[in-house]
């Protein structure tokens, strides 16, 4: 998006980041009231969870949606975590494209501080209030509350209030909102997405108050945190060659092989070595002065010699055990399972697939509440519902656009055993569930909303969802078999005793006999059910 | 009581219950009941059942059937043991007793009945099972001698003096027995046609014994024509609208008997019966209005000279088809109104009976 924004401004006159995304909010999820409230409490809501998680903090979120007037809305949004230093906040809360993420190659929701200053922005776009942080910092006597501003034109943040305040909260930052949106129970929804979150982070305590509403809580499933998970180097095989010219310009490494060690991942000296042998050029040529061919032979090089996949450290999988355990929070199976798989790479960004397949009816309060987790097809209730989520972090909309949903249509559910129409998804009272975790999660948008179509990632989603359909399918010809077995069995258990009172009648036998044929007319028959 | 049935019973079953004693399958065997498991032989001039057999293996499939078939044969042992009788229809409410193997519909337990019948080799009335349709109308010059039900007196039942009504065949015909002066039976398909020559007394003025059979002859009236022309000797003419229905359904039921019951059609045929009309021939020679065959007649008789043993065996009777089939028209009884009503009391019948070599067999 920046470089859009700025062969814009190149080609007329300087206009700020900010300026832009004024104009094309919808890129940031804030198209329409409805999607402008999910988005806002979500971009605050996964802050928190990011923060919470980077200071090794169990979080515990309240969220609360009130009603002010017609289609005014104001968001609350209070956790504990470790909160933020004071110089800190305006830029964070007002000051568009800041943050610690972009530049790092380290698994998280938020990637490139964009998120909560656009919701910021969007609250100031359509009620002209500013936006209200309240931070308190462990073993700090105060806090601080500031009322911020977007300057659009500058993209810097404009303090319209500050003072340090008693908080009696030990750690932990609120923001408070307002914004034109609109709220709207069932499918997308608020609820659905603090009910999805919760699913997905197990860990998570959250207490969702809506309006008049009683709060709501959900209680974490496990005391664990997810894995920490470290920043890595670009691995080598998912590197483009433009990228890799770039990166040779602007390396400080001395030398070739320092260059290559320091700046990816999995490049031990041996393996440099390799690399260079096989390039066919002199170990000792400065590499600042390469041709492009000898870049594109030290590049081709890279990508032959064999070299581990990524760490996985840098990637944090929900784990299969509390995945099952967060669904069955939502739903009732009779059957579940799920999978993660081993870490793979796309364009160098390792990335981890988890999916999970639970089969059964949906818990009472769910429907009561109306969260639909299905995004196509409403009036088929019966199609299986898919559950997307990306680092933790639940998508909601653009659900036929994502790799996820391409991936499950591409699948022949019916060799699992599933009823699937043409080009539909899979018919069953089930929920199929993906997470992809990365370093980097390549969404199709800025909103976040639907993963982009890369081969690798649509592979990996493939084979774990595969694995799941296997033992579903198994699971279901178990279910199938055990019920015609019952089914015969009542039907032979009603008619047996028929027969038996028949011959009885004819031949005037003792009741002794009856038992005794009884039981051996089932046996036979129920052998004769084995044999056809 | 029948002992010989009732022993016949009760070994089926007790081999039944033996099989299943040693962990066995049971098993129940029937004789196919249809055409292509029949032999027509003109001497002894009945269809008789081949030795097709279909066997009901007692599987998960077959056991409420199974069931039922038991049922059906524990019921017949009642009735025959107690001296009673059933109705179809009494027989499938009967079954309503029998929980989850009760009959939804009477075919059902019709069908039962008539597998049971056959895989004894009896018919239904010896089992107890008495059909629910009257056997049919008989006006003329017979005496019936029955018994009062109650009293056990004889009566002596005068065909004559019915009036403008008619003499009803019962379901049992074997008791009774017959005095006549008659020279013919006139066997008529319609009720219609039987009211006429009532009405005008035609048996009077042709010195026979009029029968309607209204459609398909049931057992009991085949029964009872049979019965009356072997005991007094007496030629069975029959009169049915000439068409394939009339000709391969009705005339041959009364002549030879069914696929469905073939072993039965020993007792319940009339081999001596010949078609007097309406004969294709006479569509020609008395100019009878007609209507177009349907394709469910042209089916019919191309049907029968393919597959019906019995016009298989008659020369004539694939001329006759195929001459219907050819003209594509039938020609129904009462066609012969045109000329007059009472022209087939005055002209059509007295014409065809001075020639009853004419007649088909």
């Amino acid at each position: 998006m920046s470089d859009i924004a700025t062969q814009l401004g190149k080609k007329q006159r300087e206009i700020s980041i900010s300026e832009f995304f004024e104009k094309n909010r919808h890129l940031l999820g804030f198209d329409n009231p409805k999607r402008a409230l999910i988005t806002s409490v979500k971009e605050a809501v996964d802050n928190s969870l990011d923060a919470c998680e980077e200071a090794n903090i169990l979080p515990e979120i309240y969220v609360e949606i009130k009603n002010i007037n017609n289609d005014e809305y104001q968001i609350i949004v209070e956790d504990n975590g470790p909160g933020i230093i004071k110089s800190e906040i305006p830029k964070i809360f007002g000051k568009l494209l800041y943050g610690s993420k972009f530049h790092t190659l380290k698994m998280s929701r938020g990637q490139q501080g964009l998120g909560i200053s656009a919701a910021v922005m969007y609250s100031q776009l359509t009620t002209g209030k500013p936006t209200i942080i309240k931070s308190k910092i462990k073993n700090k006597n105060e806090g601080y509350y500031y009322e911020l501003r977007i300057n659009t034109q500058k993209n810097q943040p404009e303090i319209v209030k500050f003072e340090e305040i008693q908080w009696e909260k030990e750690q932990g930052i609120r923001i408070e909102m307002n914004l034109i949106g609109k709220y709207q129970k069932g499918r997308q929804s608020v609820d659905e997405y603090i009910e999805l979150t919760s699913i997905a982070n197990p860990h998570l305590k959250i207490i969702y108050k809506l309006m008049d509403e009683e709060p709501r809580i959900f209680e974490r499933l496990t005391n664990e945190l997810p894995k920490q998970t470290k920043e890595i180097k670009p691995h080598p095989y998912g590197v483009e060659f433009g990228k890799f010219i770039n990166m040779l310009k602007m390396s400080k490494a001395n030398s070739l092989k320092k260059f290559l060690k320091s700046e990816f991942s999995r490049i031990s000296d041996k393996v440099a070595t390799e690399i260079i042998i096989k390039s066919g050029i002199k170990e000792n040529k400065n590499y600042k002065n390469f041709s492009l061919e000898e870049i594109e032979k030290v590049y081709k090089a890279m990508q032959e010699v064999k070299i581990l996949a990524p760490s996985a450290e840098c990637i944090a999988p929900i784990g299969e055990e509390i995945l099952i355990k967060g669904l069955k929070n939502v739903i009732e199976p009779e059957f579940i399972t799920s999978i993660t798989r081993p870490p793979a790479v796309y364009r160098g960004n390792p990335f981890q697939i988890e999916a999970a397949i639970a089969y059964g009816k949906e818990k009472e309060n769910i429907e009561n509440n109306g969260v639909e987790l299905n995004d196509d097809n409403e009036d088929d209730k019966t199609l299986v519902k898919v559950l997307r989520v990306a680092n933790r972090v639940p998508l909601i909309y653009q659900q036929s656009s994502c790799a996820i949903t391409k991936t499950i249509l591409s699948i022949n559910w019916k060799s699992y055993g599933l009823q699937q129409n043409p080009g539909a998804l899979p018919t069953a009272p089930a929920v199929f569930l993906v997470h992809i975790a990365s370093v980097w999660v390549p969404y199709t948008s800025e909103a976040k909303e639907a993963i982009a179509h890369y081969p690798e990632i649509i592979k990996e989603i493939k084979l774990a969802l595969q694995e799941c359909g296997r033992r579903l399918a198994m699971f279901l010809k178990r279910k199938k078999r055990e019920e015609e077995y019952n089914k015969k069995r009542m039907y032979i258990e009603k008619y047996i005793p028929v027969v038996v009172e028949a011959l009885k009648e004819i031949l005037e036998f003792p009741d002794k006999k009856v038992s005794e044929l009884t039981n051996n007319l089932t046996k036979v028959l129920e052998r004769s059910k084995i044999n056809e | 009581m029948n002992n010989k049935l009732l022993n016949a019973i009760k070994e089926n079953a007790k081999e039944i219950y033996e099989k299943i004693l040693n962990f066995k399958k049971p098993s129940i065997k029937f004789p196919v009941r249809s055409l292509n498991n029949v032999r027509y032989d003109k001497k002894k001039g009945y269809f008789e059942i081949l030795d097709k057999k279909k066997i009901r293996t007692l599987t998960v499939n077959t056991v409420k059937t199974f069931a039922q078939t038991l049922k059906m044969i524990s019921l017949s042992k009642e009735l025959i043991v107690s001296n009673d009788i059933a109705t179809k229809r009494e027989a499938y409410y009967v079954s309503k007793n029998w929980g989850d193997a009760r009959f939804n519909e009477q075919p059902e337990s019709d069908t039962v009945m008539d597998d049971i019948e056959a895989m004894f080799e009896v018919n239904r009335e010896q089992l107890g099972f008495i059909p629910e349709e009257k056997g049919g109308d008989v006006a003329g010059r017979l005496i019936v001698i029955d018994k009062d039900p109650s009293t056990g007196k004889t009566l002596r039942i005068d065909c004559t003096k019915f009036g403008s009504g008619a003499y009803s065949i019962p379901i049992s015909v074997e008791e009774l027995e017959f005095e006549t002066k008659a020279k013919f039976i006139l066997v008529i398909e319609t009720a219609g046609m039987f009211q006429r020559l009532v009405k005008h007394s035609y048996w009077d003025k042709a010195n026979c014994i009029l029968i309607s059979m209204g459609g398909v002859p049931t057992r009991a009236c085949r029964r009872f024509i049979r019965r009356l022309s072997d005991a007094k000797n007496l030629p069975v003419y029959v009169f049915v609208d000439g068409d394939p229905y009339g000709f391969s359904n009705i005339y041959r039921t009364l002549k030879v008997g069914s696929g469905n019951a073939a072993h039965i059609n020993k007792y319940f045929c009339v081999p001596q019966a010949k078609l007097l009309g309406i004969l294709p021939d006479d569509i020609i020679n008395y100019k009878l209005p007609t209507h177009p065959l349907k394709d469910v007649d042209i089916k019919r008789a191309k049907d029968a000279l393919k597959n019906d043993p019995f016009i298989k065996a008659h020369k004539e009777w694939q001329i006759a088809m195929e001459q219907l089939i050819k003209m594509g028209v039938r020609a129904e009884q009462q066609a012969l109104a045109k000329h007059g009503l009472n022209y087939v009391i005055d002209n059509y019948l007295p014409e065809k009976l001075r020639h009853p070599e004419k007649f088909l067999p």
